[in-house]
């Protein structure tokens, strides 16, 4: 017999394996930070899961991952910030990525 | 009771999952991405997590989709956008991302008997506390210095964002958030929404201590409607270097800090409460805490300084 916290258990998985196909094939930078938030959705569902089953001492699911996961989302939220900052911050200086940067701006950056 | 409507939900989930990592326009995928996020607070519901809930519909669809869809409108799109890795990149990727699947897919059809549970111990903190929300025990009393460090790691992706502020503009406004075109409706409702956005955000921090909410929904519904008021171009975002704006920042670290240190006089130890004031000093910490996330929040959305201080 399958239950409710089966199926969604299910679902975190198929979310995990997509965020991470998303996060190793993409080649662009977004699109990664992207993949990278539903594969970390994924993970708290499977948190959400682990909830849902240890339901005790009268409480429908247990509270101690839910809040784990409260946390999880807020941190994963700063981190996309930091990440999207960073990304335009890229953008102005002008180098597509790190190794191409060319070498009169590093002589820039040096003096 | 039947599975259908659990079962459609998460054919609907996975798919506008797939939908976001295969979509080849970067606006679709964020777009995506904001209907996964609220589709799976739906799915938080669905496993009794009403807190969790309330999060994930806040800051995973919503304020990470605007910063999202804010950051698809300032970055150029750049040539190797459109290269595609190998066919066989492709297949093998495809098939480790799957072997990941099937043993996630395992772990959770073969549970663990009994399931492993902290219920218990968090229920044992909820009597002397006088809280009736289980999960605002284990944030703010039982886990509280995760909860801590949690705002420390908020404080610090903030100082991030500002250094990443180019030279010439430090202590200067993050760029606008308005929108290209004004738009009438968008002004009036950010006219007519906040009044009330800003009670219910009170009301989601205040009822926190009893009932689903707390400090994390209640703060990011309040700086929700921050950032409604600065997209209408009602308000500009505020300079990074007032004094005001920084205070705010670290108002709630700081509160939460000084009651951990005080629970060494005038309780146990590092973070715990007297019994006694232990509901008054929750209710405080998570006001302040409220404050200063809908403050860091805003700023995350807004970014770095990009004008010049007045």
């Amino acid at each position: 017999m399958i239950g409710t916290a089966t199926v969604y258990g299910l679902c975190a998985s198929g979310l995990v394996a997509i965020g991470l196909y998303g996060l190793v094939l993409h080649p662009t930078p977004l699109r990664k930070v992207i993949a990278f938030n539903l594969l970390g959705s994924g993970t708290f569902v499977l948190f959400g899961v682990a909830a849902r089953r240890g339901g005790a001492a009268g409480f429908l699911a247990d509270p101690v991952p839910q809040a784990m996961v409260i946390t999880g989302i807020v941190v994963a939220f700063a981190s996309t910030a930091l990440a999207v900052a960073l990304l335009l911050r890229l953008q102005e200086t002008g180098a597509s990525s790190i190794e191409t940067t060319p070498p009169e701006q590093q002589d820039n950056g040096a003096s | 009771m039947t599975l259908l409507p659990d079962l459609a939900l998460v054919l609907l989930i996975l798919t506008a999952a797939v939908w976001t990592v295969a979509v080849r326009d970067r606006r679709d995928a964020v777009i995506g991405f904001i209907v996964v996020g609220l589709l799976l607070s739906l799915a938080w519901v669905r496993l009794n997590a009403v807190d969790v809930a309330l999060t994930e519909a806040a800051i995973g669809g919503g304020a990470t989709g605007l910063l999202l869809l804010r950051a698809c409108a300032r970055l150029v799109p750049r040539p190797a956008e459109s290269v595609l890795p190998h066919p066989a990149m492709w297949i093998l990727t495809g098939l480790l991302c799957s072997v990941i699947a099937a043993g996630l897919a395992a772990i959770v059809v073969m549970p663990v008997e009994p399931p492993a549970t902290l219920a218990p111990e968090a229920a044992a903190n909820m009597g002397e506390l006088g809280l009736g929300n289980p999960v605002t025990v284990v944030l703010l009393a039982y886990r509280a210095l995760d909860t801590l460090l949690e705002k420390v790691v908020l404080v610090l992706a903030l100082i991030g964002v500002w250094t990443l502020t180019p030279e010439q503009f430090w202590g200067g406004a993050p760029a606008s958030l308005r929108a290209q075109q004004s738009s009438g409706a968008l002004r009036l409702l950010a006219q007519v929404l906040p009044p009330v956005g800003v009670v219910i955000g009170v009301y989601l921090v205040w009822n926190g201590a009893d009932h689903p909410g707390g400090t994390f929904q209640g703060g990011t519904v309040l700086a929700a409607m921050w950032l409604l008021v600065m997209m209408a171009d009602l308000r500009e975002p505020p300079e990074i270097r007032l004094h005001t704006l920084r205070l705010l920042v670290i108002l709630g670290p700081v509160v939460f800090l000084v009651a951990g240190f005080a629970g060494f006089w005038i309780a146990n130890g590092f973070l715990s409460y007297p019994p006694a004031f232990a509901k008054p000093i929750i209710v405080i910490v998570e006001a302040a805490l409220a404050l200063s996330i809908a403050v860091i929040l805003g700023m995350l959305v807004a970014g770095p300084a990009a004008r010049a201080p007045r």
